[in-house]
């Protein structure tokens, strides 16, 4: 797919390696680097991504290395700043645009969901849309209202958008170049609670894993046999945290990254939950029409028969993200996950 | 309308007018290069400007019909819109890019669109009516009002970056020009499209339509101040014309198209008026008066350019030849809108992604087992 691989800074020692260990908001700046320098149509929007290198630093010197007509600071103004990513896309750009957070999303979202994605439908296939917008999301950060949201579900629903999750530092580098190289407009939402998580990064993607159906795939982060963990983004670190204290009592959890949300893989969730025959589903969204709504009665069509339980769903209250001191309550932790999976396990 | 100014700031009292209702041409020094710009124009321009405000005149009332008789769910009149479309029309260069509203049918005509392909997006057949790419830099209608006013400005933003724009050379230089109207102006993206624009120095014009109702809104409403004052304060260049002039149309457009192709973004108010309904479904009996429209029918501007025509000597017959070809095109529409086939159901799935996606690959398949489990009869 491309054999430019990942740069860590300070650079890693001389000879080849298979992987550079880096925190994901590293992992995310060196993808935008290395799409940039392989396609001079590749620009990036937002506002201070510029010298101030994003709030979260994750465009941190490109403004330095690719200058100001290919690093846009723009005006204030999502709505503007996605119509006018349209327009570029329009005249054969790439632009990856970032939002500085999840509820600044909002002002853009008629340009989203109305125009970046059916232009692609409403040309009919001959005017494609390679825009990517790039969304730091989810909660643990404790920060005031509107920066700790987690609206995948919108852009889930919506048709045209291909929207992902990453949650390692490998998925966060390689499904973000992935998504720039994708020719449909891609909603990219970074769990912006591990911003400073460090993993090894692959500097090719794994075998399987490579271009859009890579970037689409859904992983067994960690393989168990009593009950299934689904999950995407920051969630996973709490599903393996769930896994690692439930094989302590006895129970042998399997953990599934979801990845991409739209579209789903179907196949790796429907295996597993075949297997495991037990299903919880978590995420910090709230619950009602979500992501983890899409995924429990999908698995209980299709799986069935291979059912011991129904596939139980933990997520953020339906209520609106509350104030930070009260978000430990709000958000699913290991204790609620294993609520669940003793609820499953008691059917 | 207005409030007098307390610092003494003066506004306009009239739009830039070349020539008058009645067709004769309105001399003054400050038209005189305005003027200048219009003798661009032959005797020969000018009557085929008049064929085409005939022949978009003749297919709007023959789409009216169409939709009367079922076979169009909705139609957008221009009726009475022609004058300042024809002007930007001739104004814009080969080179540039329209980013059309969806009561430009004027403009997509004079860009090589086909009548059949903007008749096809209001028969239902398809959203977008044609390929931007076959019709000469004329894109497709876009209905959510003034989002496109962003989509120009981000493609005239890709122009810069190309270079292709402000090298001094007018021959090659590209320049987008974008419509939209009066209500489109309230909207905020009509507003981030003149930030965006000004920010970039986009090589852009925005001609906006004022032609005095949204729906039934009346353009008081959406703002107090000239239209064109509120884009000087965003830093554009900015012009008031008789919309309903074609010569004042081309003259200005021409000229802040070829400024905005050299990084000075422009903004045109044209003063106009829907002398037809918003669309079909519209009934502006109950929100004004007949007097109103009678007012704005003695301004026509296919009859001022004809009137104008006479007096430069063109022969009746070469107009009359004009009506009869566009009564001919439009019967010939007619025909074939009757005889148009419908859509295909894997429209619904072909090209809502540019890659293949596994969603719409099975539902695509499941529909055609839905429909093959009903047997051959079906």
């Amino acid at each position: 797919m491309t054999d430019t691989a990942p740069q860590a800074e300070p650079a890693q020692a001389a000879g080849p390696a298979a992987s550079v260990t880096m925190p994901i908001a590293k992992a995310l700046n060196s993808a935008l680097r290395e799409a940039m320098r392989a396609d001079e149509k590749v620009l990036l929007m937002g506002e201070d991504i510029g010298p101030l290198g994003g709030v979260f630093r994750v465009t941190d010197g490109l403004h330095a290395e690719f200058g100001e007509h290919r690093v846009l600071d723009t005006p204030l103004a999502e709505s503007g700043i996605i119509g006018t990513a349209i327009g570029l896309a329009m005249r054969g750009y790439r632009p990856v645009v970032e939002i500085q957070f999840d509820g600044f999303v909002y002002p853009g979202f008629d340009q989203i969901v109305s125009q970046l994605a059916k232009m692609t439908a409403r040309h009919r296939g001959t005017v494609s849309m390679p825009v990517v917008i790039r969304i730091p999301y989810g909660g643990h950060i404790g920060a005031i209202e509107h920066h700790q949201e987690s609206p995948e579900a919108y852009f889930a629903h919506t048709a045209g958008l291909r929207v992902v999750s990453p949650s390692t530092a490998n998925d966060a580098h390689w499904m973000l170049r992935q998504a720039i190289e994708s020719d449909d407009p891609v909603i990219f939402l970074e769990p912006k609670s591990k911003y400073w998580s460090k993993g090894e990064v692959l500097v090719e993607p794994a075998p399987g894993m490579g271009g859009t159906a890579g970037m689409h795939r859904a992983v067994v982060a960690h393989p168990g046999t009593d009950v299934t963990l689904i999950g995407h983004g920051a969630m996973v670190h709490v599903l393996l945290q769930a896994a690692q204290i439930a094989e302590r009592e006895g129970t042998s959890c399997e953990v599934i990254d979801l990845r991409s949300l739209s579209p789903i893989d179907w196949e790796t969730l429907v295996d597993s939950a075949r297997r495991t025959g037990r299903v919880v589903v978590a995420q910090e969204a709230p619950g009602h029409v979500s992501v983890g709504s899409e995924v429990a009665a999908t698995i209980a069509e299709r799986a069935f028969y291979s059912l011991e339980a129904p596939v139980l769903r933990v997520s953020g209250f339906d209520a609106p993200f509350p104030a930070a001191q009260l978000e430990d309550i709000y958000l699913p932790d290991a204790d609620r996950v294993l609520d669940a999976v003793d609820r499953a396990l008691a059917y | 309308m207005t409030h007098p100014s307390v610092t003494g700031a003066a506004t306009a009292t009239e739009p830039i007018r070349l020539l008058d209702a009645e067709g004769s041409l309105v001399e003054s020094d400050a038209n005189a290069p305005w003027h200048e710009l219009a003798a661009q124009l032959s005797t020969d321009d000018r009557l085929a400007m008049h064929g085409e405000m005939v022949r978009t005149r003749r297919f709007d009332v023959e789409a009216g019909h169409l939709q009367r008789q079922g076979k169009l769910g909705l139609w957008v009149p221009s009726i009475g819109q022609e004058g300042g479309q024809v002007g930007a029309a001739w104004a814009a260069r080969e080179q540039d890019t329209i980013f059309p509203s969806y009561r430009e049918h004027l403009i997509a005509l004079h860009r090589g669109v086909a009548m059949d392909q903007i008749i096809d997006t209001f028969r239902g057949a398809r959203h977008g009516g044609w390929d931007p790419l076959e019709t000469r830099g004329m894109r497709i209608y876009s209905l959510v009002i003034a989002t496109h006013a962003l989509h120009s400005t981000g493609y005239a933003m890709g122009i810069r970056l190309d270079g292709a724009c402000a090298t001094g050379d007018a021959q090659r230089d590209e320049a987008v020009m974008a419509f939209y109207g009066d209500g489109a102006a309230s909207q905020g993206d009509a507003s981030e499209g003149l930030v965006f624009a000004t920010s970039y120095e986009a090589p852009i014009v925005f001609f906006v339509q004022n032609n005095k109702w949204a729906i039934s809104v009346p353009s008081t409403r959406q703002s107090r101040s000239p239209l064109h004052e509120r884009a000087r304060g965003f830093g554009l260049d900015a012009a008031w014309i008789d919309g309903n002039d074609p010569l004042a149309s081309f003259a200005v457009t021409r000229r802040m198209l070829d400024a905005a192709r050299q990084g000075a973004p422009g903004y045109i108010e044209a003063d106009t008026y829907r002398m037809g309904a918003h669309t079909t479904s519209d009934d502006p009996t109950r929100y004004r008066t007949r007097d109103e429209e009678e007012s704005w029918r003695r301004r026509d501007p296919i009859a001022r350019l004809a009137a104008h025509l006479r007096e430069q000597g063109v022969a009746e017959a070469a107009l009359a030849e004009q009506e009869q070809e566009a009564a001919d095109l439009a019967s010939d529409l007619r025909r074939r809108t009757l005889e148009a086939g419908t859509a295909a159901s894997d429209d619904i799935f072909d090209h809502v992604y540019s890659e293949p996606h596994p969603l719409m690959t099975e539902q695509k398949r499941r529909l055609a087992e839905f429909e093959a489990s009903f047997g051959g009869d079906a």
